[in-house]
């Protein structure tokens, strides 16, 4: 009887400990790097020279607005793919293989293949100019278009991340039992109203797991940034890396990823309390 | 049996150690990699007369070791070699032996004299004697030199005429072929620091919100109407220089290395442009200094006797690639790329026009912050269009707070500071 009591707590001590030691340590210290002075007192210094920066208020913008564009649409693309692969009867895993496939691809590197892409002697221009569309190679990754760095970005993070939303999504769905949209068939409703009212709902818990995890994730964005844009396009994580390793200031370092944790954990809360499951919000 | 290995493994150890009281230590920041190192010993100091144990340490283990052997009075360090801004700490720690007795010995090299300068530190003596270089150098593609303003050459070409020549090709081509480093990795601070400013101002922090630098940025904005947009991410001029992105570049010599080596004959280097005070340019400056009681003086000036031999400044560059600083006739069989570089190296640190400046001294690790202020500035005046003056205003601030909490004293081209160094 006691064994069986405990047997829970010991067998969830292990990720515990491990998620105590890799990530609310180094939590905790990130925090203090942020609010510590050179001489070791309590400031607000760091935050201050954070907020005064360069490229804080663009780095806060483009990270929110990336966030906001390619999140949404993520979701509407993988909502989609998922809803097309349920409908598959043969090479279901064909295509579930293919559209997985850039989830085992490095952030850089999908950079690097956009890059290779957009860039003034990239694939792009050369397929535009053979087409005979163009005479001269085309600019797209310039600091003078910022905008279009912003769509290449976003292009890229789609293509990069719209897997991960799309593997939880059909997860989700395959729970479903078949028989609610059986029954809803029965009563004359349409395929729409099938989707609206009995696949959306009942798919609400695999969707706000999709959303925290992307949102948070696109709350981090660093590599393909970095690759398609440079400092053209600041985002938060970027900033974060330039003044630990550039700048060699660990205090405004932190300060920035204190900034994204916060951002984050907001986020998360308004999911939580927007997308509560039926029974929670009737008690 | 175990008795006879013993008493072989003790005469050994005793070997050993007898034998580490004879070598020359020669301690050293540069050719740390473990290739350059190997390079150093088996084939650059290969026929000298004498043994030298060279030991390549980072720079805060080099300072710390000679220091804290200086004031031990246990010195094992006989020779020191790094880059100028490794010496003044030692300086300032009176760890460090005068060598004009050794420059006197070696009137015949014909140092370039504006290293033999760096070498005083600020003193009436002599402290290192000029080893190497490595700089920074302009690359052109061979098809922009048609476009060259008439009576512009390249090797006194000033930075309006670069200006004209830029502007030239981009009325030919339609496209915009000058290049700077000015990505996230790249060098284009060291360009505003070390070339731009000297050339318009001969400081780097004091006149730093001068009225002469409002009116060099003024300048240097017009400039950048016919640079490649691309330039805010380029790290490496070699590689838009070889995709034919941009026809004119400025870069690290190690940065330029590929094009030059890869197609030898569709690119010439030439020295950086010149400006109302000179040719401001930064020497990458590596000097051998004797430590204050260096247990072994006699060798350690035999070595540098032999490393500053023309032929031996030869097998450097050949080898790991840092520049002569003594005047040498490069052997024809040099590779090509090797050859144009060492000529446009050669053209920019000679003559009267040079006008040397140092890379950051005495910062220690706000040196990022330091190159965060000329960053800064130059992406809000050329890049965003900020107003100039108001720039400087509030960049000058921050360059006083690094300058203030460092303690820095100014260094060359600025005027000798005592205490940090002021923005005026």
């Amino acid at each position: 009887m006691r064994t069986e009591r405990y047997l829970p707590y010991a067998l969830i001590a292990p990720s515990v400990l491990f998620l105590l030691f890799f990530f609310a340590w180094p939590l905790l210290e990130a925090l203090l790097l942020s609010v510590r002075g050179g001489g070791g007192g309590w400031t607000l210094e760091n935050f201050q020279r954070m907020a005064a920066d360069l490229y804080f208020k663009d780095a806060l913008k483009y990270t929110l607005l990336l966030a906001l564009v390619v999140v949404p649409l993520q979701v509407v693309l993988a909502l989609g793919m998922a809803m097309l692969l349920g409908g598959l009867s043969r090479g279901r895993d064909l295509f579930l293989y293919v559209w997985t496939i850039p989830l085992g691809i490095s952030d850089l590197a999908a950079g690097i293949v956009w890059l290779a892409i957009f860039t003034e002697r990239g694939y792009l221009n050369s397929l535009l100019q053979a087409l005979g569309l163009i005479e001269q190679p085309q600019l797209w990754l310039s600091y003078e278009t910022p905008w279009m760095i912003f769509l290449a970005v976003v292009a890229a993070e789609v293509w990069r991340a719209t897997a991960i939303v799309f593997v939880i999504l059909v997860a989700g769905l395959q729970l479903i039992p078949k028989e609610y949209s059986e029954a809803a068939e029965v009563f004359g409703a349409t395929p729409w109203q099938r989707f609206w009212r009995v696949t959306l709902p009942l798919l609400k818990p695999s969707l706000q797991v999709a959303l925290i995890l992307r949102t948070i994730l696109a709350l981090e964005v660093f590599a393909v940034v970095v690759a398609l844009g440079g400092r053209n396009l600041p985002v938060l994580a970027g900033e974060a890396y330039y003044w630990y390793n550039a700048y060699q200031n660990p205090g405004v370092a932190a300060a920035y990823a204190v900034v994204v944790l916060g951002i984050s954990v907001l986020a998360t809360l308004v999911y939580l309390r927007l997308m509560r499951p039926r029974q929670e919000e009737a008690a | 049996m175990k008795r006879k290995i013993w008493l072989g493994l003790a005469l050994l150890l005793g070997g050993v150690l007898a034998q580490q009281t004879a070598p020359l230590v020669f301690v050293s920041t540069q050719f740390t990699p473990i290739e350059e190192a190997q390079r150093m010993r088996q084939v650059i100091l290969k026929d000298f007369q004498g043994w030298v144990e060279f030991i390549p340490e980072d720079n805060a283990p080099f300072t710390n070791r000679i220091l804290s052997e200086v004031r031990a009075g246990r010195v094992s360090v006989g020779l020191a070699g790094g880059l100028h801004g490794d010496f003044p700490p030692l300086l300032a720690a009176g760890a460090l032996d005068t060598v004009d007795d050794v420059l006197a010995q070696l009137k015949d090299r014909r140092f370039n004299s504006a290293f033999v300068n760096l070498g005083k530190m600020g003193t009436g003596n002599q402290y290192y004697i000029p080893w190497m270089q490595a700089t920074y150098l302009m690359v052109a593609n061979r098809q922009a030199l048609q476009y060259l303003p008439p009576g512009a050459s390249l090797n006194t070409l000033t930075y309006s005429q670069l200006k004209e020549w830029a502007a030239n090709i981009q009325q030919a081509t339609g496209r915009r072929m000058l290049g700077f480093p000015a990505g996230p990795r790249g060098l284009m601070h060291r360009f505003t620091q070390g070339y731009l400013y000297p050339s318009y101002t001969k400081s780097a922090v004091t006149k730093f919100r001068s009225s002469e630098a409002e009116s060099m940025w003024l300048e240097f904005k017009g400039l950048w109407q016919h640079v490649n947009p691309q330039s805010t991410s380029y790290d490496f001029m070699q590689e838009p220089l070889l995709a034919g992105e941009v026809w004119i570049a400025w870069d690290h010599i190690a940065r330029l290395r590929d094009a030059l080596n890869q197609r030898p004959n569709d690119f010439v280097a030439f020295p950086a442009p010149i400006g109302p005070y000179g040719r401001g340019f930064m020497p990458v400056l590596a000097g051998l200094a004797i430590p204050k009681g260096s247990p072994n003086r006699a060798a350690a000036v035999a070595a540098i006797e032999y490393l500053t031999r023309p032929e031996v400044q030869i097998t450097t560059l050949v080898q790991n690639g840092f520049f002569p600083v003594v005047q040498v006739r490069l052997p024809d069989n040099l590779p090509q790329g090797i050859r144009m570089s060492a000529d446009a190296i050669a053209r920019q640190s000679q003559g009267n026009v040079a006008l040397p400046s140092l890379l950051p001294v005495g910062l220690g690790a706000r040196g990022g912050e330091y190159n965060k202020v000329f960053q800064d500035t130059f992406a809000r005046i050329v890049l965003r269009n900020e107003d100039v003056r108001r720039v400087l205003d509030s960049e000058a601030s921050n360059l006083r707070r690094v300058m203030n909490e460092t303690g820095a004293p100014c260094w060359s081209p600025d005027p000798v500071s005592s205490g940090a160094c002021p923005v005026n």
